[in-house]
């Protein structure tokens, strides 16, 4: 019993400077959460805080406006369309290539490799001109596919990268038998690569649909009228200030789905971190 | 051909098989990534038209146009800066949580932001760093950190109710008569609206003063009615809680008194010579505006907190793993051969480490000079051009109306090359691994 709170006793100090630390790391999300149900007239003159001390203040009206405002409705639609279509598109590209990398010989397979991990930095700035002027004149430009196209390509040496570095691992005996067995390599791959590929393949396509959701740059410079959530956000907040209470909302609502994403899959997420940069 | 006859097909048939794989990837890296590169390259230089051949003026513009000059130097502060601060801090937490029981929910709680957009975390700090200490959160902390420390002054405002008295409620008062030991000095303030007045004055008194002292009174000169000014009356009610310093010939703060709530104070075993009696500047509230985080100065550290905040969960989750799979035998063997904790950390955990501290360093040097997103939430529109980076400049240089591509594409080979060095060394890590 002594002992136990000698040992505490030795401990507290760092138990409560981590709680502290943690707080710290929570509050600013907090307050966007409670800035998002303070009643619209409030909003310009209180803290969010006064919600701690009058709870009954906080009102769902916002959320009720963010909602019944087509822009926003529309925006969260297009995003949904954008991050669910590039992470199908994306995991399925690069599985395809990871396999060729890792299991099927062909010239040049080593420098061709390199070339994609050399791929791995170019920052997507580099390719934002051009592409601005080659969906210009082909028609992809303002379309959710423009954007998902863009999306994949960039997400791809991350990607291939990943799934080759995962699908060496497979023990060569699986393949060989399979390839015995007369199996084509197409059967191959969707019978035995991507389910055996499963966990790398989580990773990617949470990261992926992460990274999509919450894209601004390229949504920004491809798009007009079709919109994600981020753009929305960002065009109301030309004029911050006057719309917070429209703005506070409409970014968590934003940010709400990564999160349930990150909660549900967060074993996932910090795999293809470690994946990622370790190897 | 015929003699081949069986390998042919076959082979065809694997080339077609690698073909289907690999084409997908292959079109869009060609046509998204590489040629989009080249051509970038190539329109760099040329004017902001792509008809004229422009040499390296694009280039020479990023370091003459001012914007941009801007953007470079705090691209360089953000590489100097924030790689380190958050490997640092990421070293840290994975340290300090390597032992305790809630380990998960306290890196839960500094990855969480890693899922948020950069873009919504700006959002999240702009509401936090609001410089109207009522509703930005951390200025409303830092007033009251310093509301704790040092009390507001006791009154908002006031003048000097006869000539006598000079000075504003932002600098003091000084009574112009020097005053001697013996003397009382009479220090009327007009111009206060009676709610200011402190809740506990009485009637405004002077004590009497001894051979030694100096005594006086600071009180509200001003009844209904009016009153004769520079003189203590019924009906006055004194100041309690105001500072007077007593100053020498020369101005230096000799002694300081606090008044009583009839607004008398007292200066004990006061010398020869002459003195001068002051209401100091402490005794009036400065109504504190907050700081201006969001404001042209501040503005580039604000948005690198908010960058701190969002990536620390990423440095921390990579050097917890880095630290997980350190042998427990060897820091058991160091333990055991009687090197003490901080020798241990030194000499074997830290060493052992640092493969990873680099990797998590180099990969922020990256992000570092990509950084976009969160600079455009953050920053409101009138601080923009001083918080600008590269990233940010060649995107306004492109498409946010500027539309000058041939600058556009130079600002954007600048970046190119800056990625470079860190392109090399992952090939080099590569094909050690192969």
């Amino acid at each position: 019993m002594a002992a136990r709170i000698v040992r505490f006793a030795t401990k507290a100090p760092l138990q409560i400077l981590l709680l502290v630390i943690a707080l710290l790391w929570l509050v600013p999300t907090l307050g966007l959460l409670l800035t998002s149900v303070m009643p619209a007239e409030l909003i310009s003159t209180e803290g969010w805080w006064k919600i701690f001390s009058e709870p009954s203040l906080a009102t769902f009206d916002n959320y009720r406006a963010v909602f019944d405002n087509e822009d926003l409705t529309t925006a969260l639609w297009t995003t949904v369309q954008i991050a669910v279509g590039n992470t199908i598109l994306l995991v399925l590209v690069s599985a395809m290539a990871g396999y060729a990398f890792a299991w099927l010989p062909f010239p040049g397979r080593d420098w061709l490799f390199v070339l994609v991990i050399a791929l791995l930095v170019v920052p997507l700035q580099t390719a934002l001109i051009p592409i601005f002027s080659l969906y210009q004149s082909t028609g992809l430009f303002d379309t959710v596919l423009g954007l998902i196209l863009f999306h994949t390509a960039f997400g791809l040496p991350f990607g291939v990268f990943l799934m080759r570095n995962f699908f060496i691992g497979i023990p060569k005996d699986l393949l060989e038998s399979a390839r015995i067995d007369g199996a084509s390599e197409l059967t191959i791959f969707f019978r035995l690569i991507l389910p055996l590929g499963l966990p790398a393949i989580a990773s990617l396509a949470i990261f992926q649909f992460l990274w999509t959701w919450n894209d601004l740059i390229v949504a920004l410079t491809f798009g007009r009228e079709t919109q994600p959530i981020t753009v929305a956000v960002f065009t109301q907040l030309r004029q911050f200030g006057g719309n917070i209470e429209l703005i506070a909302p409409a970014s968590f609502v934003s940010l709400a789905i990564p999160l349930v994403v990150f909660f549900a899959f967060q074993r996932y997420f910090a795999q293809g971190l470690l994946a990622g940069s370790v190897k | 051909m015929s003699a081949g006859g069986i390998t042919d097909p076959q082979r065809l048939r694997r080339a077609a098989t690698t073909a289907v794989f690999l084409g997908p990837a292959v079109v869009l890296l060609g046509v998204w990534v590489v040629y989009p590169t080249l051509r970038t390259i190539v329109r760099s230089f040329f004017d902001r038209d792509g008809a004229t051949f422009v040499g390296l003026e694009n280039y020479e513009a990023i370091f003459t146009t001012d914007t941009l000059v801007t953007a470079l130097q705090n691209n360089a502060l953000w590489v100097a800066v924030v790689p380190a601060f958050i490997t640092a801090i990421g070293l840290i937490f994975a340290v300090l949580t390597e032992r305790i029981r809630w380990q998960v929910a306290f890196r839960t709680a500094v990855f969480m932001p890693m899922a948020i957009s950069l873009f919504a975390a700006g959002v999240i700090w702009r509401i936090m760093l609001d410089q109207d200490p009522e509703r930005g959160a951390v200025n409303a902390s830092i007033v009251a950190v310093k509301d704790a420390l040092a009390p507001a002054g006791v009154l908002e405002q006031g003048q000097a109710s006869t000539p006598q008295l000079e000075g504003s409620p932002e600098r003091g008062f000084v009574l112009r008569t020097p005053v001697r030991a013996g003397d009382q000095a009479l220090l009327g303030l007009t111009a206060i609206p009676p709610a200011q007045v402190p809740p506990d004055a009485e009637q405004a008194a002077t004590p009497r003063a001894g051979p030694q002292e100096i005594t006086g009174t600071v009180w509200r000169d001003f009844k209904p009615g009016g009153g004769e000014p520079g003189r203590v009356e019924p009906e006055e009610l004194g100041i309690p809680g105001a500072t007077v310093e007593l100053r020498d010939p020369g101005g230096g703060v000799t002694a300081t008194a606090t008044t009583e709530a009839d607004g008398g104070f007292r200066f004990d075993d006061v010398g020869g010579g002459t003195y001068r009696v002051a209401l100091a500047q402490e005794t009036f509230a400065t109504t504190n505006s907050g700081v201006s985080w969001l404001g042209p100065k501040l503005i580039t550290p604000s948005v690198m907190l908010a960058y701190i905040w969002v990536w620390a969960g990423f440095s921390m989750v990579i050097i917890a793993a880095g630290l997980s799979s350190i042998s427990r035998e060897v820091l058991e063997a160091a333990r055991t051969d009687g090197a003490t904790e901080g020798q241990v950390f030194r000499r074997v955990t830290a060493p052992m480490l640092a493969p990873v501290l680099s990797v998590v360093f180099i990969t922020m040097i990256i992000n570092v000079l990509k950084v976009f997103d969160i600079i455009l939430s953050v920053a409101p529109a009138s601080s923009q051009d001083d918080a600008n980076v590269i990233a940010l400049a060649m995107w306004r240089t492109s498409f946010g109306g500027v539309n000058d591509f041939g600058l556009g594409s130079a600002i954007a080979v600048f970046l190119l090359l800056l990625v470079l060095p860190v392109l090399a060394l992952n090939i080099r890590r590569f094909r050690r691994e192969v």
